[in-house]
């Protein structure tokens, strides 16, 4: 069995700090680490390996230094690793980014037939949850999202069965392989790297493509070019026009500041007043 | 968030920004009117409600698209669509639409996107929208932007200008679709605001076809495991949230924030680092990548009011923050400000609430 993992390589968005005057984002010092959505996905997919062998392929699309996120995932145990870097991808938007990651997949499926692609569910960066489905319909896959458990894989029917996260409960959903899987968070539990691993993750020859090795056909589809959305504008949040009935316990006592923020709430909204005693008297 | 005005980004790297002429037919706003178990999701509702100003501004017409079983009640469910704002509704009755899966969702909807041409359509940010999104608009090969918190028209390009967090929900951006059509959005549960509904409007039904056979369906649906409501938090319904972050210092110091939430009969929020550090359950996380919610009363202790956060509670009615620093952000837009430490001003503050409680109810007595 082949299982490819899709990943990215993002900012610990905890750690990202905005400059208070020009509002741009300061990323210096700022660490780069695996999507954490993505690991529940790489784990998900040892787990099938344990369990019926074969071989798990890291993809990755960026900058060369998410070279380093591809060996993290060497060192959890996958087996072999792709870096899809070409300046030409640079600020593409989830279109773009799918036309490229299933022209790779297209690639490492020359090599050797892909049955299950997986990906996290979203990226704590973009958040948007648009790559996996649009790598999906680009290869014409089975497209299963927000899976918290694989209940069945049959090998030898092709065949496998999900629970899906649904809004007011599970689906269980039955379809063939090879699909395209994204993984809820919480689902599982990354595995530790046993130290051989990481020395063999820090000295594997990540593969890196670019374009033309990633097959890919029409450079329109690609980076700026590909991407039909535009960011016209970023900016910083604006305060509201009325400013906040600002006390302090400086100047007066908590006592006579909470009195008083509960006397201006209760005689500007009167009914909230009544729905907390109707609530206090049940 | 902010009036200042969308500029027409310039075009770079030999992009067209132009819309083609074969597209500028595409009229009309849609939504997607998301129903399970015969009811439909009230994120649909705020959705037309979104919808029918974004329609408004353009001059064209707002409709919903309705897809399911012949044995579900589409129907009732335009009825109540038309009530919401809606003059149309495109119904697709076929029995393998009955339950979502997002094969013949996708291909419902891109047929009913390429036949009737809509400029703008509208989605849930829930798991079925978010599913049918990405796929619907990798098909139709157009922009998409997720989790929107506003939408407005761009007077200069009427192209729709769709904000959302970026960066882990530390700035704004807002992102355009210029050259493509339709324009896609999602917007998650509770962002906007739930439009009044009038039952004295009417409209029109657009009956079409799916085309589609079961053997044509690789996947099956083989069950539905309902959840159990039983004690489930419900914090986006909620009237009232409490909630705290990490100025809270310790998970000893949140009980206050429990304390508070008994007094008033409140549900308990918390920022993502409170989450993240396993002080409270995921489930109880307010904002961008938590819950966004619209109580009447918010109270947010040793908060400061990151956009995160922000993006998931600022449509409360009322916002009380109590943090020690006068200049955190969450001043720029709570209505009543407490500067002062949350854990010496919580228990007073729950103290005095109790004892306003308990003499207005002897008074209603």
């Amino acid at each position: 069995m082949h299982i490819v993992v899709c990943i990215k390589q993002v900012p610990d968005s905890a750690q990202i700090r905005v400059h208070p005057v020009t509002n741009t984002i300061m990323r210096q010092g700022v660490p780069a680490i695996v999507n954490p959505y993505d690991l529940f996905a790489l784990e998900e997919a040892l787990r099938l390996k344990d369990k019926f062998g074969g071989k798990v392929t890291m993809l990755c699309m960026g900058p060369p230094q998410a070279e380093d996120a591809l060996k993290k995932c060497i060192s959890f145990g996958a087996d072999d690793a792709v870096l899809v870097t070409d300046r030409s991808f640079a600020g593409a938007d989830t279109l773009a980014t799918s036309y490229a990651l299933a022209a790779a997949i297209r690639q490492i499926g020359k090599e050797q037939k892909v049955d299950i692609v997986f990906t996290g569910k979203q990226t704590i960066d973009g958040d948007t949850a648009q790559v996996g489905p649009g790598i999906a319909k680009r290869l014409g896959l089975q497209l299963l999202t927000y899976v918290s458990r694989i209940a069945d894989l049959d090998l030898e029917k092709d065949t496998i069965t999900v629970e899906r996260r649904a809004e007011g409960g599970v689906q269980v959903l039955q379809t063939a392989v090879p699909c395209l899987i994204t993984m809820l968070e919480g689902t599982n539990e990354m595995r530790f790297a046993p130290l051989e691993n990481m020395i063999h993750a820090a000295r594997y020859p990540v593969r890196k493509w670019n374009k033309e090795a990633a097959g890919i056909e029409d450079v329109t589809k690609i980076g700026l070019k590909g991407s039909p959305t535009v960011v016209s504008k970023v900016f910083g949040p604006t305060p509201r026009a009325e400013k906040a009935l600002m006390q302090s316990v400086e100047d007066a006592t908590p006592r006579d500041v909470s009195l008083n923020v509960i006397q201006k709430i209760f005689t500007q909204h009167p009914t909230l007043e009544r729905d907390i005693l109707a609530k206090a008297s049940v | 968030m902010s009036d200042a005005e969308v500029k027409k980004p310039a075009a770079r790297g030999g992009r067209n920004l132009e819309l083609p002429e074969h597209l500028k037919a595409y009229k009309g706003v849609w939504v997607f009117i998301e129903h399970d178990r015969g009811e439909a999701h009230s994120v649909s509702w705020e959705l037309l409600g979104e919808g029918r100003k974004l329609a408004d501004t353009l001059g064209v017409s707002l409709s919903g698209v309705i897809m399911g079983g012949p044995d579900e009640p589409l129907d009732a469910i335009a009825k109540e669509a038309y009530s919401f704002g809606a003059e149309a509704c495109y119904i697709v009755r076929d029995p393998v639409l009955k339950g979502y899966r997002n094969e013949p969702f996708t291909k419902g909807m891109t047929d009913l996107v390429n036949k009737y041409q809509p400029e703008i359509v509208l989605l849930g940010a829930t798991t079925m929208g978010r599913d049918l999104a990405g796929s619907v608009a990798t098909t139709l090969a157009t922009g998409l932007t997720a989790d929107c918190t506003e939408l407005r028209i761009d007077p200069a390009t009427r192209a729709l200008a769709a904000t959302r967090p970026t960066f882990g929900g530390s700035l704004l951006c807002t992102i355009m679709t210029l050259a493509y059509r339709p324009q896609m959005a999602t917007v998650r549960p509770r962002v906007m605001r739930m439009p009044d509904s009038d039952t004295s409007r009417s409209g029109t039904v657009i009956e079409d076809s799916l085309g589609m056979i079961e053997t044509d369906i690789v996947t099956k649906l083989l069950d539905f495991i309902a959840d159990e409501n039983s004690n489930k938090v419900n914090l986006a319904y909620a009237d009232i949230i409490v909630s705290g972050g990490k100025g809270l210092k310790t998970p000893d110091n949140f009980k206050l924030i429990w304390d508070l939430a008994k007094v008033l009969g409140a549900e308990v929020g918390a920022t993502r680092p409170v989450v993240q550090s396993g002080w409270v359950d995921a489930e109880r996380q307010v904002g961008q990548t938590g819950k966004t919610v619209r109580p009447k009363l918010y109270i947010a202790a040793g908060i400061s009011g990151a956009i995160q956060h922000r993006v998931g509670m600022e449509g409360a009615d009322v916002i009380v923050a109590i943090n020690t620093d006068a200049n955190a952000p969450i001043f720029d837009f709570a209505h009543h400000g407490i500067v002062g430490n949350a854990m010496q001003v919580l228990p007073v503050l729950t103290d005095t609430f109790r004892e306003h409680i308990a003499l207005r109810s002897r008074k209603a007595a």
